[in-house]
């Protein structure tokens, strides 16, 4: 029985030996194989980029494989093979204005300059169970339409114009960008690093406080400004060389959310924004970080702190699903040597809860029987 | 961890690279510094989830050299299953000797136990910690808790212990109690019992804590104050038991409550496995029978609390103590 309560270096190898033939299934079955989930699972894999915070179709897809699934241990896989990579330098920052567009869309004008374009959307399907992809029907080929001249700037240069919004804010010229994966998270911080720790926050977290905030908790009145999907250049500087080198093109997806804003002491009545970014193809994730970013900052605008989305210790503390789940999770290991503290001191506390009772109730009788 | 068949994924000396270890060291040398600090640290996304020990094994991983033997326990035992997932991690990355002596390892990582084998100068123990901050409960801020750190105002963690004497009759904690460091940190000792809270005072090795979700880092040098909180009229004390280990008959030292069966049966021995096993391997310690206390009905008195020695005789870790020799 002893023994029983404890594991051994057998347990472990057995059970991970079990973990692989399930994670295999049935051998009749062909084995995945990694593009088959870069090209068909794709948004999969862009969520395990983005909150694994390592650009690598192929490694996302690993993950994915490795943790049959499970997005949440397929981000830790990732996390914990980035996290020993050398650091070579940081790009220069990314001009989301000169993205190659594939979807953008904006909810504050019904047209404007390089247009509306749908892309490849979940928006207006109806959702019907599909009986053709289970039978893998051919797929026609998508309609192409020439490469637009025009540039798409962003609305929220749009609205600048006219001194409506918010400037997209200064930074000092000294100012050196944080490194959530370089430097301890300290509080209060200032809102680059935020929006680093965002944009790695679990979805789920960030979908239920965006939403919290919809619904009157720190009701910040958002508009879709402008939803951008596409590539974007990467370009480091080299210290031998007098120009940037280009490094190639990541797809992400930008969310530049657009707030009603009465004014404060701090700040006159204007438009202010909520800002996302991520990597891959997630709007919901933009969105719900574009929301979360906006009410973060009510310090900032003078607003009153009053619901948990404006908390930034409680946002950002929580918004990591690698630390939550691992956190949780530990309620697994054995805690018997706490516990059996506990144990003594309940047993205690009982023991002498029980003989006041029935000292009590000696007492009542003897005044009853007075 | 396996290194991907294409070699593309390859991992340093003991899985952190150089500049996050020479960042780590900083940390630790810091908060050797200034005892009981929490010092932030950058700390890593391990291959272990969060709150399974990546704190004390950044630690771990940034000071240890090829030459160590490392033991690593969990509740006191050293074949609880994270423990030897950790120590098995340390022999992969690093490749260096482990054992389950703590007299013959130079690095001891634990979580919620000190051993109860007094250890030496020779010695680290690394603790994992999962909430670092000792008034953490008491105020969930950070930007809080970091300013009370800073103007010594502990005057709430006494109110706390104040009001469980009030309520209770005595102070209602018995693990992570908290203690002030060389007369000017509180400190939160990790959720070792607070039986294990003498050990810290005073201890020739050195002690660091890791808590790697929460990103900080704090040591205890040797020969430190460590002293518990209390009051004059309410002296600390630690937990006593009423009867020795079943095992190997030790007193004065934490034991488990081990189930017998489904009627109350139950028997206590030692937490502190490798511990237990010496005083059983050694003949001139006083030899114990074996005891089971029954608190249920007839049958249980012929529960053979005797056989249990029996079958932890075999040493668990098979090899693994050799290594280090």
């Amino acid at each position: 029985m002893y023994v029983a309560v404890k594991g051994g270096e057998t347990a472990i190898a057995n059970a991970h030996r079990l973990l692989a033939d399930r994670r295999r299934g049935d051998r009749s079955v062909p084995a995945l194989r990694l593009d088959q989930i870069v090209e068909q699972l794709a948004l999969g894999v862009d969520r395990v980029m983005s909150e694994g915070s390592l650009y690598d179709r192929e490694l996302a897809a690993l993950a994915v494989v490795q943790a049959r699934g499970d997005m949440i241990e397929a981000i830790f896989l990732v996390r914990a093979y980035r996290t020993t990579l050398p650091r070579f330098g940081y790009t220069n920052p990314v001009d989301t204005g000169a993205m190659q567009v594939e979807r953008r869309i904006s909810a504050t004008y019904k047209d404007l300059p390089g247009g509306q374009v749908l892309g490849p959307t979940f928006d207006y399907t109806h959702r019907l169970l599909d009986p053709e992809l289970a039978a893998c029907a051919e797929v026609e080929m998508p309609a192409q339409r020439p490469v637009e001249p025009e540039a798409m700037p962003r609305v929220s240069a749009i609205l600048a114009h006219e001194g409506l919004i918010e400037a997209d804010g200064e930074m000092p010229l000294d100012h050196v960008p944080g490194d959530i994966t370089r430097e301890p998270l300290q509080f209060p911080m200032a809102r680059d690093i935020r929006l680093q720790a965002l944009s790695r926050g679990d979805e789920g977290f960030l979908l239920a406080l965006g939403y919290s905030t919809q619904r009157g908790y720190a009701r910040n009145h958002p508009f879709v400004g402008e939803i951008r999907i596409g590539e974007v250049e990467l370009e480091l500087d080299v210290p031998e060389l007098p120009f940037a080198v280009p490094l190639g093109s990541i797809r992400v997806t930008e969310c530049q959310m657009v707030n009603q804003f009465k004014g404060s002491a701090k700040a006159p009545p204007q438009f202010t924004r909520g800002y996302g970014l991520v990597f891959g193809q997630s709007e919901r994730k933009a969105m719900a970080m574009a929301l979360c970013d906006r009410a973060l900052r009510a310090s900032e605008l003078g607003e009153d702190v009053v619901a948990a989305a404006q908390d930034e210790e409680f946002v950002i503390s929580h918004s990591d699903n690698v630390q939550a789940t691992g956190f949780v999770e530990h309620l697994k290991l054995p805690h018997y040597v706490d516990f059996q503290a506990e144990l003594g001191l309940v047993r205690r506390m009982r023991a002498e809860y029980e003989a006041r009772q029935n000292e009590d109730k000696a007492e009542d009788k003897r005044e009853a029987a007075e | 961890m396996t290194a991907q068949p294409t070699g593309i994924a390859t991992y340093n000396f003991a899985y952190l690279d150089d500049q996050t270890k020479r960042m780590i060291r900083r940390a630790i040398l810091k908060g050797i510094a200034i005892p009981g600090y929490q010092v932030p640290f950058a700390s890593r996304e391990m291959p272990m989830p969060y709150g399974w020990g990546t704190g004390g094994v950044q630690v771990t991983a940034s000071i240890i050299g090829p030459d160590d033997v490392l033991k690593v326990i969990d509740q006191g035992a050293d074949d609880t299953t994270n423990a030897v997932s950790i120590r098995a991690f340390f022999k992969k990355v690093a490749k260096v000797a482990v054992t389950t002596e703590t007299a013959k390892a130079t690095i001891i990582q634990s979580r919620h136990r000190i051993p109860e084998h007094p250890l030496t100068a020779a010695q680290v123990l690394v603790f994992q910690v999962p909430i670092p901050e000792p008034l953490r409960f008491l105020e969930p801020r950070e930007t809080e808790t970091r300013k009370m750190h800073a103007l010594e105002e502990y005057g709430l963690m006494h109110v706390k212990l104040y009001e469980d004497i009030a309520r209770h009759g005595r102070i209602a904690t018995t693990y992570a109690y908290p203690v002030k460091v060389e007369g000017r940190y509180v400190m939160d000792p990790s959720p070792t019992p607070k039986f294990d809270n003498p050990k810290m005072h005073c201890s020739p090795a050195l002690q660091l804590f890791g808590a790697g979700r929460e990103k900080r880092i704090y040591a205890v040098p040797p020969f430190t104050d460590v002293v518990s909180l209390d009051f004059e009229d309410h002296p600390f004390e630690v937990q006593t038991f009423d009867q020795p280990c079943a095992l190997c008959g030790a007193e004065n030292v934490y034991l488990d409550e081990v189930i017998l069966d489904d009627h109350g049966g139950h028997m206590f021995v030692c937490s502190d496995t490798d511990h237990c096993e010496k005083r059983r391997g050694d003949s001139t310690s006083p030899s114990w029978g074996g005891r089971a206390e029954g608190a249920g009905g007839s049958g249980l008195a012929t529960t053979p609390a005797t056989s249990t020695p029996a079958l932890r005789a075999d040493p668990p870790h098979e090899g693994e103590g050799k290594e280090a020799e």
